[in-house]
């Protein structure tokens, strides 16, 4: 029995009941348009989610803590070696900030297979001077190209260009809500008095904006020289190393190997932001099944009609019995039948998923506190169009395996006496 | 000649248990030769269509034996004999039985795409010349359900043809048909057995077709009374 009078067989079956197939089809066109945009939309959110974090987090930081000394004098005496100690009140000295041979440690990070980028930090504590007044701020001094590079450093400056921090000597980009509290507009000059009581007048080139209102109306960026100028230290001077790893996952892995190396703390990105993640992975159960569901109903839809086409047509299989086909062969009629509804409604899912993807990815969206979106996140990921298509062959097919097992056990003798 | 039998039943017995038990059939034996011609009369309930499902391997619910072209049929699977029944066995049944949702050519070439000896193109060509033999030519590209009664019953007879069976196997072929109609397919059948040498077993009840047969095998409560 060829594979092409099998179909012919099975499309002359779909046509008498057309109308039905066509449902049935729309129902697995319908679970699957929506499998791929409810995941994609809600992929899109968690990319969008964590992204406002994990994206400009390093994933390895490279800083010297500030801690107090774990081997405390006493534990250099050799009287009480043997002895338990108990010192309360510990405090840290005064450790240096700057990371020792900061530049050779980059150098060498920039040979690493496993890193992507590597992109030099450092922090300082300043107060804004607004009239009588001082806010406190934070001034981060960055590298503008790596930082944009690594850090999508350029998404978040949402007015000037961030390109001429490093052009421009003594310049600043302000947090949204610094600026705002300031009334600092684009070419003003602001002032800062750092810490050790020193006075800087920066000419404010553009507003950040991070969509953490917090972090808005603290932080600040300048570039690495402007900052560490206004510390006063020299231009050696790098207080935090932040790493771009190729694969998140061997952050910790990677944090411990660089600490223990280059004798320095190390935190990596799962210790500092670990509650993302299972933000993320709840949403995706969750969203999985409801599509899942949605696949599985659609499946049903197709039992339904297939054993009702069945029923119609006792008289067709009877006839085909009698005239040779086995059972097999009726089997295989009634599943090329499921299969072609799964297949033909699987093709037609895919492209209305994509098309209310691309409905859905229109759908303006604003808030403040994510300056780059203006519409609705979407992901276009192939593996929830894989998942679906996979998902939806395999339903129909055993949707249709019962309906045409029924059809192939067809005793002929009791429908042709039956007449 | 035993190489001239195309069909043996030996002792054939078959009861139906439900609700109590009854012998439909009772130590049912006979041949049937190559090209023989033979009608199985009987009234109603004496068992004559059961005898043609069970000849027709359709029905293997029964005891006794049942050699088509010489090879015993039990213990077959069922693949096998649906095998069988595509090679070997023709059918024509009372009602047309033919499949609405092809035309009346497709029909007829059926059995052939799953015998699958044939191309597609060969195949085509002799389900035209079947249907122009019968006269219904100008029909081969009707759907089915277009058909009239004695038209359809002559698209049945061809589809039982096509394949070239040893034995053409009629349940009530003109039960249905006015007389008319019902002497086209008689003289249908007796040239089968004629000019295509083919051997042909019709049930019915209607005794003048019956009479015009070479052979009557009539069957009373379930046996053979009269041969």
């Amino acid at each position: 029995m060829k594979v092409k009078h099998i179909t012919e067989i099975a499309i002359a079956l779909m046509l008498a009941r057309w109308k039905q197939t066509l449902v049935a089809a729309i129902g697995v066109t319908f679970s699957i348009a929506f499998f791929i945009s409810l995941l994609g939309f809600m992929e899109g959110l968690n990319e969008l989610l964590d992204g406002m974090v994990l994206n400009r987090t390093p994933h390895v930081r490279l800083y010297n803590d500030i801690l107090p000394s774990k081997l405390q004098p006493i534990d250099l005496s050799k009287e009480y070696k043997n002895h338990h100690n108990f010192i309360s009140s510990v405090k840290p000295t005064n450790t240096r900030k700057e990371i020792y041979n900061a530049q050779q440690i980059i150098n060498q990070l920039n040979k690493d297979e496993r890193v992507i980028g590597v992109a030099p930090k450092i922090t300082a504590q300043v107060f804004y001077n607004l009239g009588n007044i001082d806010l406190n701020g934070i001034i981060n001094g960055v590298d503008t190209e790596k930082e944009a590079k690594l850090f999508s450093f350029s998404d978040y400056v949402i007015d000037g260009d961030y390109k001429e921090l490093k052009i421009i000597p003594n310049s600043i980009i302000l947090g949204k809500g610094a600026a705002d509290i300031m009334m600092a507009k684009i070419g003003d000059i602001i002032t800062v008095t750092s810490t050790e009581g020193e006075q800087f007048s920066l000419k404010v080139i553009g507003f950040f904006q991070s969509g953490i209102a917090d972090i808005d109306k603290v932080q600040s960026y300048a570039s690495l020289s402007t900052t560490q100028k206004i510390l006063g230290e020299n231009s050696n001077y790098i207080s935090d190393i932040q790493i771009k790893l190729k694969d998140i996952d061997q952050a910790p892995a990677l944090a411990r190997e660089y600490g223990n190396f280059f004798k320095i703390d190390a935190e990596d990105i799962q210790t500092a932001n670990a509650q993302f993640e299972t933000g993320s992975s709840v949403r995706s159960i969750i969203s999985y099944a409801v599509g899942i569901t949605l696949l599985i109903v659609s499946g049903f839809g197709i039992y339904n009609i297939l054993n009702m086409l069945i029923y119609e047509k006792m008289d067709t299989i009877a006839i085909l019995k009698a005239t040779g086909f086995a059972g097999a062969d009726v089997k295989k009629i009634f599943i090329t039948i499921s299969m072609s509804i799964g297949i033909a409604g699987a093709l037609a899912g895919l492209l209305f998923g994509f098309l209310l993807s691309l409905i859905i990815d229109a759908i303006p969206f604003h808030t403040s506190s994510l300056p780059t979106v203006t519409t609705y996140p979407i992901n276009y990921g192939i593996q929830y169009y894989s998942i679906a298509a996979i998902f939806a062959l395999a339903t129909t097919y055993l949707a249709g395996w019962l309906p045409a097992r029924k059809a192939s056990k067809v005793d002929p003798v009791l429908i042709i006496r039956g007449k | 000649m035993e190489n001239n039998i195309v069909l043996e039943a030996r002792s054939i017995c078959k009861s139906f248990h439900d609700p109590v038990k009854i012998d439909v059939l009772k130590d049912v034996s006979f041949k049937l030769s190559r090209g023989e011609y033979a009608s199985i009369i009987g009234r109603s309930g004496s068992g004559k269509s059961t005898l043609l499902y069970i000849l027709s391997t359709m029905d293997t619910d029964y005891t006794g034996e049942l050699f088509i072209d010489n090879v015993s049929i039990r213990n077959k699977s069922e693949k096998e004999l649906a095998a069988i029944r595509n090679e070997k066995i023709g059918f024509v049944f009372q009602f047309h039985y033919l499949l609405n949702e092809f035309t009346a050519l497709k029909n007829v070439m059926l059995p052939g795409f799953k015998l699958n000896k044939l191309s597609e193109a060969e195949l085509e060509h002799n389900a035209y010349e079947f249907l122009k033999d019968l006269g219904i030519e100008k029909l081969a590209h009707k759907m089915a359900y277009q058909l009239s009664g004695g038209e359809k019953q002559r698209v049945a007879i061809a589809r039982a043809m096509i394949n070239d069976p040893l034995i053409i196997m009629c349940d009530e072929p003109t039960g249905n048909l006015d007389s008319k109609n019902a002497d086209i397919v008689f003289n249908i059948f007796k040239e089968l057995t004629e000019t295509f040498n083919k051997t042909l077993l019709v049930v019915t009840h209607d005794l003048d077709f019956a009479h015009k047969t070479e052979r009557i095998i009539e069957l009373d409560d379930g046996r053979i009374v009269g041969d």
